[in-house]
């Protein structure tokens, strides 16, 4: 690991501020000379790698009291940006109501790494492309802009089939993303211009021309919260995560499913994909499929169909087509037989 | 990661455990680069000085010769590292020292009481969980929270919430049995 220096922040302005005099302009997410440290389990990883060698970091944790509440009041969630992923997977209010949050999380990574990782570190983490994590690789856009991809014709059996560019195929890797895109997620952040909401939907960037610039945020601004509106599809919801092995794993697919169903018709669908995509993924094309019909197996397997109509495979991942709308078409059926 | 010879405590202070910083307050040094911290290990207060790459396994292994934590991988992926911190269990290796200040922190090494081993290593050894060993510490401080987090109700769910710590001699099924025998003695 290289030098870098290290801050304790004292609130989330002077944390943003510090970052803020340190920012310069047209620098790659991975590039920032200055990092906020929050659980530390990406960042830290990844500078070991020296994949990222930042000059400084802001360590969040000090004022995690502040940025750690889980409410809910007048029908709207609100997840601190500093709640571990361990309190949100085992809050009984969360897995009551928003099933699928909850279970995104639980499914994620490891018991340590849920103790230790933060919800805005979390939607936050790096593709797990091993082009982009190994160094020795000289060709990775995402690290090194205009490098070329050697994931394209290389080992990419767990990489991205939707929202791929020519440039990038990396997926992302997180579960607790697909819950909030699939729930139309706000976003609160506080940049060095003050507080803004946007819709977590437009948080992070498909890869395009730039896949080193993988969110919206800008250098140096800092999620605090995550507002998720209930609904009458909140609590028959729940994430499907199939992966090599049992648990501790990534998806190689995923399936964040909300429904609402009325007098045995679909009035509303909620679907997001994970595992399968380079950004957090929602399907609106496959839930509008769903509306004003009984949801049976055919329904379910004719909204796969239309979610991965898109998809554009490499030599090594064209199983995930199929993977994922098996995921998506099962995750869909027992969303609906839940008894709530 | 060899980040041994950047730290600034030298080998000889291995033994004392501490680096005494006098009477500065935690915090960073007017450069940042080194970091000074108090922290609680095992019922002790420490009061340290350490370059701000030093991870909390390195603190714990290099700095206070406590080596029952031990370097698997370094990137949170074996769990043989894991640690209590404010009793949660963590992976030492992905935790910066610099960001454990004001944290108590129990490892292997303070398990033991007077009325001799805890439970949980008696378990171990009773239904012989483990064959050469170098995963044990990491299982026993990850089974301890994972009987007091209410996550070893059944089997299912001790190997569902046990999936942070590998086994490379796969001495898995007697690690279940270890758990399930202390899980009784832990009142839990």
């Amino acid at each position: 690991m290289r030098p870098f220096r290290y801050q304790r922040a004292r609130d989330a302005g002077d944390a943003v501020g510090s970052a803020a005099s340190l920012v310069r302009a047209g620098l790659s997410a991975v590039e920032a000379p200055t990092q906020f440290l929050a659980g530390g389990t990406t960042l830290i990883d990844l500078m070991k790698l020296d994949v990222m060698h930042p000059g400084k970091l802001i360590d969040i944790k000090p004022i995690a009291r502040r940025h750690s509440e889980i409410e809910f009041k007048n029908g709207t969630l609100r997840l601190g940006g500093l709640v571990r992923m361990s309190d949100a997977a085992d809050h009984p209010m969360l897995k009551r109501e928003f099933p699928v949050i909850a279970q995104s999380l639980e499914y994620a990574a490891s018991p340590q790494l849920r103790h230790m990782a933060t919800l805005a570190g979390n939607v936050l983490q790096r593709t797990r492309c091993h082009y982009f994590r190994d160094v020795s690789w000289k060709s990775c856009n995402k690290r090194k802009p205009g490098s070329g991809c050697a994931a394209m014709d290389g080992v990419n059996r767990r990489h991205a089939v939707l929202g791929v560019s020519e440039h990038c195929i990396a997926a992302y890797p997180g579960d607790f993303a697909q819950a909030l895109i699939a729930l139309d997620a706000v976003v609160e952040i506080l940049g060095a211009s003050g507080a803004m909401m946007i819709p977590f939907a437009q948080l992070h960037r498909e890869p395009g021309t730039a896949p080193d610039i993988e969110t919206r945020l800008a250098p140096g601004a800092l999620i605090t919260a995550f507002m998720i509106p209930a609904g009458p599809w909140t609590r028959r919801s729940l994430y499907l995560k199939i992966r090599d092995r049992e648990s501790f794993d990534f998806a190689l697919a995923s399936a964040a499913v909300a429904l609402q169903i009325e007098d045995g018709a679909v009035v509303a669908a909620r679907i997001a994909l994970g595992g399968v995509a380079t950004v957090p993924w929602r399907a609106h094309d496959a839930e509008a499929v769903l509306i004003g019909r009984p949801l049976d197996r055919n329904q379910a397997y004719e909204a796969a169909r239309v979610a991965f109509a898109p998809a554009n495979p490499r030599a090594g991942n064209r199983y995930k087509v199929e993977l994922g709308k098996r995921t998506l078409a099962r995750a869909l059926l027992a969303a609906a037989a839940l008894e709530i | 990661m060899n980040d041994r010879s950047a730290t600034l405590d030298s080998p000889n202070q291995l033994n004392s455990g501490l680096h005494n910083s006098g009477a500065a307050p935690a915090g960073e040094s007017p450069s940042g680069f080194e970091i000074s911290m108090e922290l609680r290990v095992n019922g002790q207060s420490r009061r340290l000085t350490a370059d701000a790459r030093v991870t909390l396994l390195d603190l714990l292994r290099d700095h206070l010769g406590l080596t029952g934590a031990k370097k698997g991988c370094d990137h949170g992926q074996c769990g043989t590292c894991t640690v209590l911190m404010d009793d949660r269990r963590a992976f030492s290796c992905l935790v910066l020292a610099a960001a454990a200040h004001g944290s108590d922190i129990v490892t292997i090494e303070g398990l033991e009481s007077a009325d001799g081993l805890h439970p949980m290593q008696q378990a171990f050894i009773d239904q012989d969980a483990f064959q050469c060993g170098y995963c044990t510490p990491g299982q026993i401080m990850s089974a301890i929270a994972c009987v007091a987090e209410g996550h070893a109700k059944t089997e299912a769910e001790i190997r569902e919430y046990m999936s942070g710590n590998l086994c490379r001699c796969a001495a898995y099924p007697n690690i279940v049995a270890a758990i399930l025998q202390a899980r009784g003695k832990l009142g839990v």
